[in-house]
């Protein structure tokens, strides 16, 4: 009998790809932006096939959820028709023809060249991986992943958190938020549901936190399942209390970033050593740089999906009521 | 072992799709998701290298860079919108029009 993993390999690869060209040759944005939620899906079922559950997860909540969320309202802003004022000169031959053998020669070439080296692959028995679990006793944590994340490779996750710190920064330099969720008449279901499913979104992120520590999980999949409950809270009308959007959504949205400078400050003060935690400390350590860090996602990529910084006297943080120019 | 090859096979294949649709394409979200569909596509060979051992969990390494790569390409995704709504903002433009008229003069 023929075992159905490598055909079940097959189809999603073959769904994978028609997807991606559907998605990026048919006119509707819209349906595109719909198309790239469901690929972002079935990428995690790709992951879970390939034994990295935790990309899995994080893909479910990132490349499905979040990034979902964020094109969506970029569709709603932007609209799906391609404007442009300019009027479009005739190029010259030689401009003309620089496109046409980029895109129809060197590309085309280039993929079938690394598809072919592809054979030159051998199996490999373990890689990193022997290494990563002989060491996994002293890295505080029972998670090879989370043990590569925040201790071995913790120089990584550190500048991660100041790319989004970045993204922010550049986000709410460019605009102001304006309304994202403005139903006058706020519809029962969707206050009901985000009442419903606030606390239980809560209550996921923290337990997948913890489990970050023995299990597949931790602190970017517990902050966008985070994110997601504010945006569903912003959805159900609520909003922040008035003193929020000024020093404390700051400091909320860096306090990730400083914690963990101040943890590799501490350690290379004491071990001279940047993020080269004591033994018996690594546990407690790691724990306090995810929860910190959790919660700096979760405001982070709540607010890149409002788009733009706060007004300043005006009471709301993510949809705060502002008007269009 | 023929599995993580299909894999890293068909990474290949979504980053050119996505490489082309990058060029091609005008609308500058179709061209934010292209170049969505460009990373997954670098993610899944980075994935793929790592699943080739025996074992049913894949090498710890190219995870932890695949996932630090997704938050990177989301906050990409994220400053790119943005930018992409200025410009609609400021010119109120969809698309990019200075690859057609960056000529001579």
């Amino acid at each position: 009998m023929i075992h159905p993993g490598p055909i079940f390999d097959l189809i999603l690869m073959t769904t994978l790809i028609t997807l991606a060209w559907l998605l990026l040759a048919g006119k509707d944005l819209f349906r595109a932006v719909v198309l790239f939620i469901s690929f972002g899906l079935l990428t995690a079922l790709a992951w879970v096939r390939l034994g990295a559950p935790d990309v899995a997860l994080a893909e479910a909540a990132i490349g499905a959820g979040i990034t979902g969320a964020l094109l969506l309202v970029g569709l709603g802003k932007l609209g799906s028709a391609e404007r442009c004022r300019r009027t479009v000169r005739p190029a010259t031959a030689l401009q003309r023809l620089t496109p046409a053998v980029l895109i129809a020669v060197i590309i085309p070439s280039v993929a079938v060249i690394l598809l072919l080296e592809l054979r030159q692959l051998k199996t490999i028995s373990f890689g990193q991986q022997k290494l990563v679990l002989s060491l996994l006793d002293i890295s505080g944590t029972d998670h090879p992943v989370t043990a590569v994340l925040l201790n071995f490779r913790a120089w990584d996750t550190l500048l991660e958190k100041g790319v989004l710190l970045l993204a922010l920064t550049g986000i709410w330099s460019l605009d102001q938020a304006h309304p994202l969720f403005h139903q006058e008449p706020l519809s029962p279901v969707l206050k009901g549901l985000s009442q419903l499913y606030l606390p239980i979104l809560i209550i996921v992120s923290g337990a997948l936190l913890w489990q970050g520590s023995y299990a597949p999980g931790g602190a970017f999949q517990a902050g966008a399942l985070l994110s997601a409950g504010i945006l569903l809270a912003a959805l159900g009308g609520r909003s922040l209390p008035s003193y929020w959007p000024g020093l404390p959504l700051r400091l909320l949205a860096s306090c990730g970033l400083l914690v963990f400078l101040l943890v590799t400050a501490l350690t290379l003060l004491t071990n001279e050593l940047p993020l080269n935690y004591p033994q018996e400390l690594a546990a407690v350590l790691i724990l306090l740089i995810e929860i910190f860090a959790t919660v700096a996602i979760a405001v982070i990529l709540a607010a890149a999906v409002a788009g733009g910084h706060p007004a300043e006297r005006h009471k709301h943080h993510s949809p705060s009521p502002e008007k269009k120019p | 072992m023929t599995i993580p090859v299909l894999y890293a096979g068909s990474g290949i294949l979504l980053f050119f799709i996505g490489l082309h649709a990058l060029l091609i394409r005008r609308h500058l979200l179709r061209k934010i998701i292209a170049a969505n569909i460009m990373g997954s596509g670098v993610f899944m060979v980075f994935i793929a290298l790592g699943a080739r051992g025996d074992s049913a969990v894949a090498d710890p390494v190219p995870q932890v860079m695949v996932l630090t790569g997704i938050v990177v390409s989301l906050c990409f995704t994220a400053v790119a919108i943005a930018l992409a709504v200025r410009i609609h903002n400021l010119t109120d433009c969809t698309t990019l029009a200075a690859d057609e008229e960056s000529s001579i003069d």
